[in-house]
């Protein structure tokens, strides 16, 4: 049941309404049923998939529970007839007690996303070994079904798996309550990844119906709604046109390919998040922000603190610092230290975590090079600009006047959209010789000329098309100014007519400049897929 | 709050009207493909008819109903539309018989070939002029291809809104009235574009007429013989390979009616019998019959519905006669031009 259905939008008011009419002990129940109900018709036999990855983490984290409640009852018990050393030899113990519960519980629920998601991948890839080695012999590939969003609520079930480990997370002693959480429709399909100390208890808590929260959330829907239905769906058409004929369309195409396809993801990732937040909002529960006006950041690190967020903050808990600090990592910076020196020392173990940390990044997007390639590239240029930071730092202090003004930071702006943009191109081609060649071609084909004197309306977009999509953006530009401090729903909530006026328009323009119905693809999001 | 819930009110009444307006707007007009202006117009001539066609466009472009009133005095009214299937045959059938009975009805077995949703865009044309009722959900529901939505035939907004950016002046023209396009659902062509190719029809891969089609003809048969109406089954006749009908239907649809008991006239055989000429009397070589067809095969079947189906001659009804008489005027006035 896609977000943009007809059947969605059912579903929802029969959610709400329920919400609010049953008993509010119920409230979490009923979004239980409606969480597995909307699954389920996704497809009946991914139940199965969600079933286990809650069942396992629920019983790993009651099993790590009973041996920390075993581990303080004994050294309360004994603690006196015990020396300094028994005790932490006893501590280490259940510790590692509680992480081996913790690593089978991760293999599984890891295990099972990578069986599903990347065994095609790396069969494919063996074959292709094999074929370059002279074998003969190749690999059946396997066509394995790969349930929803299983991506997101892995991740987020480890997420809190790991956080019950190291003790920053309540157990969650209810099964039902924790399947809620694993659960949650809204934010099944494409995150935001939020943490069980956030969401846990605001999704089993009773929420009264407020006005104000309600009418926020819907409002939030419908911004939503004008992102992805007014303008990521009809960027579509003009950027499938050119993933479809790449060698009709070099040269300046690929550089449209990139401002159109920053735009779609934007508009429909953040458009996707907002329909999700939104929902939540309505319901009384608030969700992590996933976006901070991405593309007004100034460099790709900024960048990456304002797009995904929530999935950012994850590769960072889970695998960035753990790696950084664990203890081969604290063996690797000695040794460096002592071959290359301090500087260069310290640099590599840090260097090997962030490229580590990048390479499941891309992973995690998708089984293929081109996303493996877009995560190591990110990485590039995040080491690369971390290296350039004195000659920066210079720079800032030789010319601090330019520094500091509104055009300079313009043009840092647009330097990390259109870098974002070109590695991004990756996802596109999905092929990464074909992406360079395109790339290549933005130097070698000079036909910007040929695009503007009627190219870009043989791209499946009229001249009328190309107008909403600009008015689409002008409107999301405004927009994300003017909610730079106070969101423009606050700013409206205290005059009913002006918001009316407002979001009443942008109801109409959903209504008329929307990509839906017959004749227009329903698109899924574009990270429902990952 | 009171004033807050004041604006809210108005503001959504405002929007809503907004939004009816705009429908009005969009929802195309068939100022070029007139078919889909047809089912709505029954509605203006609703009444007192002796006779109901009904079919995809092998009626509406063969049996002229003015004709039929002007030779053999026959009130009949034509209820087809492009490629209207079977169900929809069906459920217009039933829609027309909350508003008068016939003493016969005369389906055309062309769509029996369909057993399942074809086109969208032909479902809107018969759909869409339906008024509301419990037959219009029935033919919607049974109509529907994957890509459709019911709640799109409840607000066309939904679904002709990408109109909005490619607006016609006929679209403002005709936003609140009817552009009348038919002779009591006789859609006139006077053109003539002689048959030339004599190819016979491509093979089918089945000739077996599927399950449901039948099934709607069971019903059509069922609800006529409720009413006391004779269902009479008909082929019109075409000549084109795009448009062929088989000898297996024709067998099938022949024992089907000898079974029910039904009257079955095949007149692709009898074309030369009723003077039709294919060189002069189709409109696009073969596939459909022009006026002047159309005429020929309506005087020929009006004798057989006067002599054999007791459909009475009414021209001596004053009252009848006058409003037959201004449909005559208007049909004479378009076939003359």
């Amino acid at each position: 049941m896609l977000f943009t259905s007809y059947e969605f939008l059912a579903f929802l008011a029969v959610v709400f309404l329920l919400y609010y009419i049953l008993p509010k002990k119920l409230q979490w129940v009923t979004l239980l049923v409606a969480s597995y109900a909307f699954y389920a018709l996704a497809g009946v036999e991914y139940l199965a998939f969600i079933a286990v990855t809650t069942v396992s983490s629920f019983i790993a984290t009651i099993l790590m529970g009973r041996v920390s409640a075993r581990e303080n009852s004994y050294l309360e018990q004994n603690r006196a007839g015990l020396s300094k050393d028994e005790i932490k030899a006893y501590r280490e113990k259940a510790k590692g007690r509680r992480f081996l519960i913790l690593c089978l519980a991760l293999l599984l629920n890891f295990g099972i996303l990578a069986v599903l998601k990347y065994t095609a991948f790396a069969v494919v890839n063996i074959n292709s070994w094999l074929h370059t080695f002279g074998a003969e012999g190749q690999l059946t590939v396997p066509s394995l079904i790969l349930p929803l969003g299983i991506s997101f609520y892995t991740f987020q079930t480890m997420g809190y798996l790991i956080d019950a480990y190291r003790g920053k997370a309540e157990i969650e002693r209810n099964p039902f309550k924790l399947a809620l959480f694993v659960s949650f429709f809204p934010q099944l399909i494409q995150g935001p990844i939020s943490r069980f100390k956030d969401l846990g208890a605001q999704l089993t808590s009773p929420h009264a119906f407020e006005r104000r929260n309600f009418t926020y959330g819907l409002q939030r829907i419908l911004w939503g709604y004008f992102k992805k239905l007014v303008v990521a769906d009809r960027v579509l058409v003009a950027i499938n046109t050119m993933i479809d004929a790449p060698e009709s369309y070099g040269g300046f195409y690929v550089f449209l390919l990139i401002i159109l396809y920053s735009v779609q993801i934007y508009a429909d990732f953040t458009g996707g998040i907002d329909i999700t937040i939104g929902i939540a909002e309505a319901l009384g529960i608030r969700l992590t922000e996933n976006f901070n006006r991405p593309f007004s950041s100034r460099s790709t690190k900024e960048y990456w603190n304002r797009w995904h967020i929530t999935m950012g903050s994850w590769f960072t808990d889970y695998i960035f610092y753990p790696l950084s600090v664990c203890r081969p990592m604290a063996k690797l910076t000695k040794g460096c230290r002592k071959i290359f020196g301090k500087n260069i020392g310290k640099r590599i173990p840090v260097y090997l975590a962030t490229v580590i940390t990048w390479f499941l990044t891309g992973l995690w997007h998708g089984a293929g090079w081109n996303f493996i390639v877009w995560g190591l590239l990110n990485c590039l240029i995040i080491l690369v600009s971390r290296e350039l930071e004195p000659l920066y730092a210079k720079f800032e202090k030789k010319f601090p006047r330019l520094h500091a003004s509104y055009a300079y930071g313009v043009f840092m702006s647009v330097r990390t959209f259109l870098l974002m943009g070109l590695i991004r191109s990756l996802d596109c081609y999905r092929d990464v010789p074909l992406t360079f060649r395109m790339w290549g071609s933005m130097f070698t084909q000079f036909n910007i000329f040929e695009a503007l004197g009627g190219g870009i309306e043989a791209l499946g977009l009229g001249l009328a098309d190309y107008i909403i999509i600009a008015l689409g953006c002008v409107v999301m530009l405004a927009v994300s100014k003017a909610g730079k401090e106070i969101s423009v729903r606050e700013r409206l909530y205290d005059r009913p007519v002006l918001s009316w006026l407002c979001f009443g328009a942008l109801f109409v323009a959903i209504i008329l400049f929307g990509a839906y119905s017959v004749g227009y693809d329903a698109s899924q999001f574009i990270y429902n897929q990952f | 709050m009171k004033k807050r819930i004041l604006i809210s009110v108005s503001a959504l009444l405002v929007i809503c009207v907004l939004l009816s307006l705009l429908q009005a707007l969009v929802i195309p007009k068939y100022t070029d493909n007139k078919e889909g202006a047809l089912v709505s117009e029954y509605y203006g001539e609703v009444g007192d008819h002796d006779l109901i066609f009904v079919g995809d466009c092998e009626v509406y472009e063969s049996f002229v109903p003015a004709y039929l009133w002007e030779k053999y005095g026959i009130s009949s009214y034509v209820r087809g539309s492009a490629q209207q299937l079977v169900w929809q045959s069906y459920y217009l059938l039933e829609e027309t018989l909350k508003y008068e009975t016939p003493k016969a009805v005369v389906f055309n077995v062309m769509a029996l070939k369909y057993g399942e949703p074809q086109r969208e865009a032909y479902n809107r044309m018969t759909l869409d002029g339906m008024r509301w009722s419990t037959s219009k959900i029935g033919a919607i529901n049974a109509s529907m291809t994957e890509e459709e939505s019911f709640v799109e035939y409840v607000f066309p907004l939904l679904r002709f809104h990408s109109r909005i950016t490619e607006l016609t002046p006929d679209d403002f023209r005709y936003a609140f009235r009817d552009n009348k396009v038919s002779h009591s659902g006789y859609l006139m062509q006077t053109g003539i574009v002689p048959q030339t190719d004599f190819s016979e029809g491509r093979a089918e891969v089945d000739y077996e007429i599927d399950e449901n089609a039948w099934k709607y003809l069971d019903m059509m048969r069922e609800l006529c013989a409720d009413e006391g109406i004779e269902l009479i089954l008909v082929k019109a006749p075409t000549n084109s390979w795009m448009y062929w009908w088989h000898d297996e239907w024709e067998a099938q649809v022949d024992d089907y009616a000898e079974r029910h008991g039904l009257t079955y006239y095949n007149f692709i055989p009898l074309a030369d019998e009723m003077g039709i000429d294919w060189s002069t009397d189709t409109y696009d070589a073969g596939a459909h019959l022009n006026v002047y067809g159309a005429e020929k095969l309506t005087e020929y079947f009006g004798q057989i519905l006067s002599e054999k189906h007791g459909l009475a001659d009414r021209r001596n009804e004053t009252e009848l006669a006058e409003a037959w008489d201004a449909r005559l005027e208007k049909y004479y006035e378009e076939r003359n031009k």
